[in-house]
């Protein structure tokens, strides 16, 4: 269980690299400059799927929506296939926690929308859209709007409107911090299976050990804010993971050891601001 | 009682009021002369409807008098929906915009309507146009102000999704801040029409000699009341049925929130 230092991609060919990143916010309460990522470095492999996971208020989102090109970095730079971020694109599909369907839409048109607003022709269209829902398990549920589906199938139609567009990564915002358990564990399965099933690039953040274990090829371990890489476990346990077999929950421990003290220094942070304010 | 359908308990209250009505008036409760019994008022409207054009001072000439008033509702009305709709979305979107226009709608907006008649009178004379300035003026700001609210409101993360799936920055008005707003917007419009009839009547009472208001005020001067509430009702029942119009139209173009 050796942790890798730096953040080179594993088999090589990287996907995307990011090279001293850094991103500083002005605390307009406070009139001062606070740093969300400093210092950072990564690479993510061509097929890799790679999970962050820190503390709230770390800074994945941060490094997500700079990634998804919504944000932009104060310092340094970011690369997809050689080729600086600076504008989001259809090359890079976001699933938020928040779902962010289009309420007017009905869950085909959803999925639709992209190909629609790229000129794709009809008849391409109903066949992608078609095949999608197929795969994310929505048959059935294509004229429901938002607020007529559950979370899990919210989600799904999430999932859905992105992968129909054959992004180059994945990028995933804590997407299944909203479910309830039982949905979430449904919703890990059916994500990893449309994710094997053509080994596209993706991140996934999350602040849950256990779901950073069971998706990632590797974990990477921010510190509290401003957000730096820890460290970054590689998981080589076989898929699909039990998450009841001993190899995972030593894995688990492991992760959870070096997450655990970063964790107390963002609580520690928040009471102090919170003593600072009052 | 509370068991009987829906449609029955709900005529049960226009029914008393026309009762009252009728026994205060065929019972010497008020001056007949001054609020002429129902029954009366449906005789003169039935006339001021079918009747023979010349027969009398108001009859036949109903259809005449409603289309104007229609024609301007909806005249003004249009108007009042494209520049309230356009200039909602300005306000609503731009942040330098708002700071410019929103002081001067502010402002404006208080002023009653009926106050820019001289102007209306002065500039447009006593003619169409003027009824259309007043009712489109005073249409336009429940319009632009629900409209700007709507925009303004749209979620930042509906903008970045769409972002995302590859809609281009001067797309994202049309594709998602528009579809967004769309039930402020309907609001805004059914908040229009029901005041551009209060409008046109006032409109035609001062500014133009035709229409409803223009008909009602004619009436008061002969004391013919009985033509003055058939033309009360008159605006009230084609106010009620543009409602409607807007309403059905609204519901489907925002059957996505059924059951929201």
């Amino acid at each position: 269980m050796k942790a890798k230092n730096g953040g080179s991609a594993p088999q090589g060919r990287a996907r995307i690299v990011a090279r001293g990143l850094r991103k500083v916010f002005l605390d307009i309460s406070r009139q001062e400059e606070v740093a969300a990522i400093d210092n950072f470095d990564l690479e993510i492999g061509a097929n890799e799927f790679l999970t962050i996971l820190g503390p709230s208020g770390c800074g994945k989102s941060t490094l997500l929506n700079i990634i998804a090109g919504f944000d932009h970095p104060t310092d340094g730079e970011i690369r997809l296939d050689g080729k600086i971020i600076n504008k989001p694109g259809p090359d890079r599909g976001v699933v938020f926690q928040e779902y962010a369907l289009f309420p007017w839409l009905n869950a085909a048109q959803n999925i639709e929308f992209g190909l629609r607003e790229r000129g794709v022709s009809k008849a391409e269209r109903t066949l992608r859209v078609q095949e999608q829902i197929a795969s994310v398990g929505l048959r059935g549920f294509e004229t429901r709007f938002p607020h007529e589906l559950s979370g899990g199938m919210r989600q799904r139609v999430a999932l859905a409107r992105v992968l129909v567009n054959d992004p180059k990564i994945l990028l995933m915002d804590e997407p299944f911090a909203a479910l309830d358990a039982q949905t979430r564990t449904i919703m890990q399965n059916e994500l990893l299976k449309v994710w094997s099933a053509e080994r596209r690039t993706a991140l996934f953040i999350t602040h849950n050990i256990e779901e950073a274990v069971l998706l990632g090829d590797r974990v990477v371990v921010m510190t509290a804010r401003p957000g730096r890489i820890k460290d970054i476990v590689p998981i080589t346990l076989a898929r699909p993971r039990d998450v009841t077999s001993a190899e995972f929950n030593e894995t688990r421990r492991y992760v959870s050891s070096l997450l655990e003290s970063e964790v107390q220094a963002a609580f520690a942070a928040m009471q102090a601001s919170a003593d600072a304010a009052s | 009682m509370l068991r009987v359908n829906p449609f029955i308990r709900r005529t049960i209250g226009p029914l008393a009021v026309l009762l009252i009505w009728h026994v205060a008036s065929t019972y010497g409760w008020v001056d007949a002369r001054f609020v002429p019994a129902p029954l009366t008022v449906l005789k003169s409207l039935n006339q001021w409807m079918f009747g023979t054009p010349g027969a009398g001072p108001y009859s036949g000439t109903w259809f005449v008098h409603a289309g104007y008033s229609a024609y301007r509702v909806f005249g003004g009305f249009l108007v009042a929906s494209v520049f309230g709709v356009v200039i909602g979305c300005i306000v609503g979107w731009s942040r330098l915009m708002s700071d410019l226009l929103d002081p001067i709608i502010q402002i404006v907006r208080p002023i009653p309507i009926t106050a820019w008649v001289p102007f209306a009178v002065i500039f447009f004379g006593i003619r169409d146009a003027s009824a259309f300035f007043l009712i489109a003026l005073g249409a336009f700001f429940p319009i632009a102000i629900n409209t700007a609210a709507g925009v303004a409101g749209t979620p930042a993360l509906l903008v970045r999704a769409a972002r995302m799936l590859g809609v281009r920055p001067h797309n994202i008005l049309l594709r998602v801040v528009l579809p967004s707003a769309m039930p402020f917007i309907f609001t805004g419009l059914r908040l229009g029409i029901g005041l551009a009839w209060v409008l046109v009547i006032v409109a035609e009472m001062m500014a133009v000699k035709s229409g409803l208001g223009f008909a009602m005020w004619d009436a008061y001067y002969f004391l013919r009341m009985d033509i003055i509430i058939a033309a009360m009702l008159s605006v009230g029942v084609l106010g009620f049925l543009s409602d409607l119009f807007i309403k059905v139209i609204a519901n489907h173009v925002l059957r996505w929130r059924r059951g929201l």
